[in-house]
């Protein structure tokens, strides 16, 4: 056990789904040739002005709710002075004083201890654009840098964390469970990699027990869950240890760095900022409507812990299996639609998570991404039911219909893989088997019924796997008694 | 022809008198023969303005699409972007500027009819009331060209008292276009704040500024507003209410209008020619049935201290993208980025531009926020609240445009905080965002004294007809410069 406490707070960067940019209506496409979703406006040419991007504050405001934030009557937007190459107007209009949403929380769960992290703000801000050197990494050194401006005014919502956080697995949590939720109210793809989602974190230490807080370094560059675990893990040691050597710690900017796995601090001149905010005197203040706000409202649906709790106790889904479930939205709606038409929820939750999760992985496909319906899965599982196939049987059916795109009941046709279930035709196999396997029968005969299990596997063999197991035990119960 | 005004030479030129083309070579020659010794322009369009006036008597020999712009040669302030034609805020820093888009008023200009002659100087991002603070040349009152034309419009002004320009635009941030008129002996009026959209006007104060017209007499402004007001889906400031066709407000009739002349601005500090010829101004208004009401505005005092808070704080973060980065210029000097910003900074800013960059960065400085910049802001309240105050007993408000008469070219160049008290009448009505007309009420030295006139907001009407009213029933505008 540590003798300190660690404390983080994260600083979360989240690019909305929108189509056009925050403060002009450039496409927000992404990977698009250099310079080419560019206008006067996110350019700064002289003159331009800024006109806010509703769908952004829609975005923005729903997240707010799903955070139990408070959707503030009024916020402003602010400029953020500094120049650098990637900010056209030397300036990033963002919010400061009075962003769009206050006081909200998350839950999160860590070795199955459930906790609540509070949430501070949420605001909405544009990007700046990318710059890309020529002869060095950094512009420092390098011969030459170019500008893309296609990233520049892109809509980016700011979500801060209280410092809640006490260590770097509950940081990774937390941005597990918020990548989970912006995917699942569909305000961002949140993909930490492709830098859609970020995150920034505030970290000190203090000896347990302790109320004050520790002077805090701010850690950057964590581009994955993992450089979350990583970053915070070696700078919490790090910090130990020079408290131990004691030294103090320099509040700083320090890099996170992929390789080495630790963090590397940034010389104080360029991190000693004086932003010079003030309220950006070319908008107007959101104010957004109670009818409105009313209206996002409705659009968000069942957040994934009320959907994860209602697997469980309505459709009697382990803890383990509803988390799997919740993943991913389009998983989730995927087995809801699935148990609307067959009410076995435990069965059809199997099916998703066995054979069809075993082959989107397989293939690195989402559910959404394939050509697969629940009506034809519930076509699958029905065909069991009925005795048309057997549960060894609609494995393969199920890879043949993925594979192929074929209709359920083509696919079973065409493969001759229906069940027999003729009453005749069984009989036939059975004097087969029976006329086969003259030992086994005289065991059976002398007493040893066991043997009645090797037979029956004898007619599956025989017919291929297609004899309806249940009718072919009976009728050979029947036969040998009759024999 | 070049000597009339808009709505004479509209009949004229509808009746078929006179070509647009005629009219425009007309205004070209003058430009030709007096252009040397009052310097108005920057740059002047002879070849496109020829074309435009083509294309302008099309519009006419075909009666389609007549407007009361058709055919009229106006000039344009050089900080109004005019796509593919020099927008330079007669700053070295944009000397090779070249914009992309036109400003809305531009365009709304272009569409009717008129024909642009080219753009006109002013105080280097209209910085100054002299114009000397260009950086490409200084312009001369056609009065007298040992004096100063007024500024930042005094390029606008100027072209239109020497008839190099029927019409034109400038813009106000503290008194820019109100202050020139006055000094050059022409109409100049500054709706309020809203009214006009600011899209493509290079922003010196975005709080502040507003484009109007420059014109030979209240008639041609009602007539210019009519095309320049209007809310701008671009303009997130501009104001989304109807608009009155002006010239209908141009009724000869003050009966029961209730004047209100500011105390404060007939005191100490106003010259004694001015106070003499303002006195006379109210009495022709009692004569004509106005009631004349004394007001008082005690916060008038603090107005340009806190104008020189708000407007340079504002304008150190608009005139922050002029950093070499993707237009204008470049210094050649500079080996890494911060050598380039601050080579590039100190080459193309002439001194009054870098004073106020320091001033309104000085005064966003952490630390200093508060003290200043936040105190204006709540000195700016008192100031609207004291002219509300004013204004529940008077329909408009009277005094003189500037204290003085336009001084000798250099007289208060090495002075700056005397330059900043000339705009001592005009600045407070920018801290309100009122609408408020300067017209020539008399001379002194040869000089023309200009009257002017505050409305209410939105109240544009009243001013004109006071306005116009007061036109009618004098001939001060009637005076020409012999140049
Ligand atoms: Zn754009």
């Amino acid at each position: 056990m540590s003798k300190y406490e660690t404390v983080i707070g994260l600083e979360i960067h989240a690019q909305l789904l929108t189509e056009s940019k925050m403060f002009c209506g450039c496409s927000t496409k992404f990977g698009n040739k250099p310079n080419t979703n560019i206008c006067p406006v996110c350019t700064g040419q002289p003159g331009v002005l800024p006109v806010t991007n509703k769908k952004a504050i829609e975005l923005a405001i729903k997240t707010a709710i799903a955070l139990s934030c408070k959707i503030e009557p009024s916020s402003v937007f602010a400029r953020k002075n500094y120049f650098y190459p990637d900010l056209p107007k030397a300036y990033q209009v963002s919010q400061y004083e009075l962003p769009l949403a206050t006081g909200g929380h998350i839950e999160i769960e860590v070795a199955g201890q459930k906790k609540r992290i509070g949430i501070i703000r949420v605001h909405l801000e544009e990007d700046a654009g990318k710059l890309v050197h020529q002869g060095a990494d950094r512009i420092m050194g390098s011969d030459s840098s170019l500008v893309d401006y296609n990233r520049t005014g892109v809509p980016l919502m700011e979500i801060v964390s209280e410092p809640d956080i006490r260590s770097p697995l509950e940081a990774k949590a937390f941005m597990e469970t918020l990548q989970h939720l912006l995917q699942f109210i569909q305000v961002c793809d949140a993909k930490m990699e492709e830098g859609s989602l970020r995150c920034d974190a505030n970290i000190s230490i203090r000896p347990v027990g302790d109320k004050k807080l520790g002077t805090k370094t701010e850690i950057k560059n964590m581009n994955s869950f993992r450089g979350v675990l990583k970053a915070l893990g070696s700078e919490e040691k790090r910090h130990a240890e020079v408290k131990e050597a004691g030294g103090t710690i320099i509040q700083e900017t320090r890099y996170f760095d992929d390789t080495t796995e630790t963090t590397t601090g940034m010389r104080s001149k360029e991190s000693a900022h004086d932003y010079r905010y003030f309220p950006e005197p070319d908008l107007v203040p959101v104010e957004p409507e109670g009818a409105w706000i009313s209206e996002i409202k409705k659009t968000i649906g069942e957040l994934p812990e009320a959907k994860k709790q209602r697997f469980e106790t309505e459709c009697g889904l382990s803890a383990a299996d509803a988390e799997l479930l919740i993943s991913s939205p389009v998983l989730a709606a995927f087995f809801e639609q699935a148990i609307k038409l067959h009410d076995k929820p435990k069965i059809v939750a199997n099916w998703i998570m066995g054979d069809l999760t075993a082959y989107l992985n397989e293939n690195k496909k989402a559910i959404d991404e394939i050509d697969f319906t629940p009506a034809q899965l519930v076509e699958i599982l029905k065909s069991i039911d009925k005795g048309t196939i057997s549960g060894k049987i609609a494995k393969t059916v199920l890879v043949e219909v993925l594979k192929s795109g074929k209709q359920v009941k083509d696919v079973i046709a065409e493969s001759g893989m229906t069940q027999v279930s003729d009453e005749g035709e069984i009989i036939k196999i059975i004097k087969e088997v029976l006329k086969h396997n003259p030992g086994p029968v005289a065991e059976y005969k002398k007493g040893k019924k066991a043997t009645i299990g090797f037979l029956v596997g004898q007619v599956m063999k025989a017919s291929k796997g297609r004899a309806n197991p249940g009718m072919a035990n009976k009728l050979l119960a029947k036969l040998l008694a009759e024999s | 022809m070049h000597g009339k005004t808009a709505h004479e030479l509209h009949s004229l030129l509808t009746n078929k008198k006179i070509s647009a083309l005629e009219l425009t070579e007309a205004v070209i020659s003058q430009i030709d023969k007096v252009e040397s010794r009052v310097q108005a322009y920057v740059s002047i369009n002879k070849d496109q303005a020829i074309k435009q006036a083509k294309a302008a008597d099309e519009r006419i020999k075909n009666n389609s699409n007549l407007t009361p712009l058709t055919g009229i040669p106006v000039a344009i302030k050089d900080n109004m972007c005019t796509k593919g034609m020099l927008t330079t805020c007669s700053s070295k820093i944009l000397n090779n500027y070249i914009p992309p888009y036109n400003a809305t008023i531009v365009d709304k200009i272009k569409a009717a009819g008129a024909v642009i002659l080219g753009k006109t100087n002013m105080d280097e991002f209209a910085m100054g009331s002299s114009t000397e603070n260009s950086g490409i040349h200084p312009t001369f009152n056609p009065w007298n060209t040992k004096t100063v034309p007024g500024g930042s419009s005094g390029g606008s002004a100027a072209a239109v008292a020497a008839d190099e320009a029927i019409l034109a635009t400038g813009s106000d941030t503290g008194g820019s276009i109100r202050q020139p008129a006055s000094f050059c002996g022409v109409v100049g009026f500054k709706p309020t704040y809203g009214r006009v959209s600011r899209y493509g006007l290079v922003a010196f104060a975005s709080s502040l500024d507003q484009i109007g017209p420059l014109t030979k007499d209240v008639t041609d402004t009602a007539i210019l507003m009519n095309v320049l007001a209007g809310h701008d889906p671009k303009d997130s400031t501009s104001v989304n209410l109807p608009v009155p066709d002006y010239q209908k407000a141009l009724v000869n009739d003050v009966k029961k209008m209730k004047i209100g002349y500011i105390k404060e601005l007939l005191g100490k500090g106003i010259d004694k020619d001015i106070k003499s010829e303002i006195q006379k101004a109210m009495k022709k208004f009692a004569e004509l049935g106005a009631e004349l009401i004394e007001v008082s505005l005690p916060s008038f005092e603090y107005a340009v201290a806190t104008y020189y808070l708000i407007a340079p704080a504002e304008a150190s973060s608009n005139l922050a993208r002029y950093d070499g980065v993707k237009y204008g210029h470049r210094s050649k000097e500079a080996k890494d980025l911060l050598t380039m910003y601050y080579n590039t900074r100190r080459e193309g800013f002439g001194n009054e531009v870098k004073r106020r960059i320091m001033i309104g960065t000085y005064a966003l400085s952490a630390g200093y926020y508060d003290a200043y910049y936040l105190k204006a802001l709540k000195v700016r309240t008192l100031i609207k609240e004291d002219f509300a105050k004013a204004f529940s007993q008077c329909d408009v408000l009277l005094s003189p445009t500037s204290p003085s008469v336009a001084f000798k070219v250099g007289e208060k160049a090495a002075d700056p905080l005397s330059m900043y008290l000339s705009d001592i009448a005009t600045i407070p009505v920018n801290l309100a965002g009122l609408p408020a007309i300067s017209l020539p009420c008399g001379f002194s030295q040869g000089l023309p004294i200009g009257l002017q006139l505050v409305g209410q907001a939105f109240a544009e009407e009243t001013v004109l007809r006071a306005a116009f009213t007061f036109e009618q029933n004098t001939d001060w505008h009637k005076q020409k410069p012999s140049l």
